[in-house]
């Protein structure tokens, strides 16, 4: 177990590598550079050109990619040029509203998912087969972003049944309405991307259950007469559930990941709707920060998948 | 004579007309498609860039059904029929591209590592799971936004970058399945040479997949397309798009006050998505038919 869990982190190595060093050359393509946010109506041109070159932002390439790396690992990516703030506290907010607004929808997208996935596959061929089936590929198909808008037109802005923009209301005192303000405006937006993104995980679960509804061991379980509901149950979901566990790394990485159209339609300050401020905003060392956040929460999130697939299934362990 | 009907069963023009016999949906949708593609190049012919670009502030917002307006004008007092044809043109115009270069890159990359397999099939699958990590959307505008004099064909080529990865992994897949069979072991004994194996002989037999495959990227090219234009990071000024017109809605007053600005977009858009994927749905089962009965 330990040496796959070796093994494996000590192969994101050189992805992690490879990432920095495109971000980096990202980094150096935009215009503007980490002092951009010191610059003022009161700061003097040649002080900024001082501390540039103070900084070694005229020595050769690699000598700066090492210290840009070296500042990164610290966590020092640069003040924000717009909001005058180093970029990791500004990110650091925004991060939390993202996290819990999409630990509500990955909760309710599995809600929805699930038993969805499991109707489908339990009446192959049938109606309700073919209206689940139906359901995703039009949700997979239609672009998302048109779905939020329809939503937060109807429920929002014609019905006036939920907030249209923020995390909470200005008039909420105290812990408890506090608390349930947040989650009265995050309702809208997990939902909207709980019901609009189910396609993956009913794809793989039904496919799941159908495969292994065929194997030998099922049909063994039969013969000896085992209830068909225990075997449902103790057999074919559990391994069904395998290809769900193989994309749950993603799924813990992708909480601080940002929704960009859901957060920007429906005004939730999270990092995708920062991210969008950001570029208007030409805040390049912002831009540098979340794109390098989410590259990394990419690779951190197939290493964690690759883990829990090895904890939750022996065979790969074997090999 | 019953060989002949047999071969003819086992045609792909054949199967695909079979199968929208019988599944309705797909064939209204696909009369309905071409229809609207007919409809929106032919009528886009007869319009000058004067007619979508110049701004009419007298008669900005006109409500539907106002001075000849049947669904109204935007904010620069244009007519929201003409602004639907052409930015539907715009929005075609661009999918239609990048699905091509996506089939392109995507079938012969597909094919010749799918066929080869081996070390450069593994390295250049751990290349695509490294791309496929990172985050495109956020890659994209990036790109869109820091690009020098910007247009549609740079649009086309940021959009690419991403887009051939999915395509280039499916046909790779089938083609690993297919090199297993009898009759490539046999074409590689008798010495066909691997150009031949590859494209004359392994690429037809995924040709049903692939057309249903660029339905699908096409539709999605749409989403993504649009999607970047109504963010404010896809078609350039001057070429309106669904996604420029659905745009209006990001003001509240607009979306509620004046839904005809954004709402005949989104409905082309829901309508046309919907028609591409009934018909890549008939198209997906056509493919599993053929591979099964093979």
């Amino acid at each position: 177990m330990w040496k796959v869990i070796i093994r494996r982190i000590l192969l994101m190595i050189p992805q992690l590598f490879i990432l920095s060093i495109l971000v980096f050359f990202f980094a150096k393509l935009m215009p503007g550079d980490p002092f951009s946010g010191l610059i003022g109506p009161h700061t003097d041109p040649h002080e900024v050109e001082a501390l540039r070159r103070a900084a070694g932002l005229y020595d050769p390439w690699w000598e700066q990619y090492l210290r840009w790396l070296g500042n990164a690992i610290h966590g020092n990516l640069g003040m924000s040029y717009n909001l005058k703030e180093p970029v990791m506290t500004v990110i650091g907010h925004r991060a939390i509203n993202t996290f819990w607004m999409s630990l509500l929808s990955v909760i309710l997208t599995y809600l929805f998912a699930i038993p969805m996935s499991i109707v489908a596959a339990r009446n192959e061929g049938k109606w309700q087969d073919q209206l689940w089936l139906t359901y995703n590929s039009i949700t997979f198909g239609i672009p998302p972003y048109v779905f939020y808008l329809l939503i937060i037109f109807i429920f929002g802005y014609s019905l006036n049944w939920f907030p249209t923009g923020g995390t909470v209301s200005p008039d909420a005192m105290g812990i408890i309405p506090v608390f349930f303000s947040k989650i009265y405006h995050m309702i809208l937006p997990a939902f909207s991307l709980a019901v609009f993104g189910t396609v993956g995980i009913f794809t793989y679960f039904r496919s799941g259950i159908l495969d292994e509804q065929t194997q030998d061991y099922v049909r063994t379980a039969r013969a000896k007469g085992v209830k068909e509901k225990v075997i449902f149950r103790r057999h074919i979901l559990r391994n069904a559930s395998l290809p769900i566990a193989s994309n749950f790394g993603f799924v813990i990485t992708g909480l601080l990941g940002g929704a960009i159209f859901a957060e920007t339609i429906f005004g939730y300050p999270g990092l995708g709707q920062l991210f969008i401020t950001s570029i208007s905003g030409r805040d390049y060392s912002m831009i540098t920060a979340l794109i390098l956040l989410n590259g990394f929460l990419g690779l951190l999130g197939a290493l964690l998948s690759d883990i829990i697939m090895a904890m939750v299934d022996p065979r790969i362990r074997i090999q | 004579m019953t060989e002949k009907k047999h071969k003819n069963s086992l045609s792909l023009v054949h199967s695909i007309k079979e199968e929208l016999k019988k599944d309705k949906l797909a064939m209204i949708s696909t009369i309905f498609l071409v229809a609207v593609f007919l409809i929106v190049y032919i009528y886009s012919m007869f319009l000058k860039q004067s007619n979508y670009v110049d701004v009419n502030i007298m008669d900005q917002y006109l409500a539907p059904l106002t001075n000849g307006h049947l669904l109204g004008t935007d904010n620069g007092g244009r007519d929201i029929i003409m602004m639907l044809m052409i930015s539907a043109r715009n929005s075609f115009n661009i999918a239609f591209a990048v699905t091509l270069i996506t089939l392109v890159v995507g079938n012969i990359l597909g094919v010749i590592t799918g066929y080869f397999g081996g070390r450069f099939d593994l390295i250049f699958m751990r290349f695509t799971d490294f791309v496929m990590i990172l985050p495109s959307m956020m890659i994209i505008i990036v790109f869109v936004t820091i690009i020098p004099r910007f247009n549609s064909w740079s649009l086309i080529g940021i959009i690419s970058i991403f887009s051939w990865i999915g395509t280039t992994r499916l046909i790779r897949a089938r083609t690993m399945t297919e090199v297993n069979r009898d009759y490539v072991r046999a074409s590689k004994t008798s010495g066909t040479s691997d150009f031949k194996i590859m494209f004359r002989e392994i690429w037809p037999n995924l040709s049903t997949l692939v057309i249903a495959e660029a339905t699908l990227v096409f539709a999605g090219n749409i989403g993504l397309e649009t999607g970047l234009s109504f963010l404010g990071f896809g078609l350039p000024a001057g070429t309106p798009s669904l996604g420029t017109m659905i745009n209006e809605a990001t003001n509240p007053e607009t979306m509620t006050d004046k839904p005809w600005t954004w709402v005949p977009a989104t409905v082309v858009i829901l309508i046309v998505v919907l028609a591409i994927i009934f018909i890549g749905n008939a198209l997906r089962r056509v493919a599993d038919q053929r591979q099964a009965t093979r």
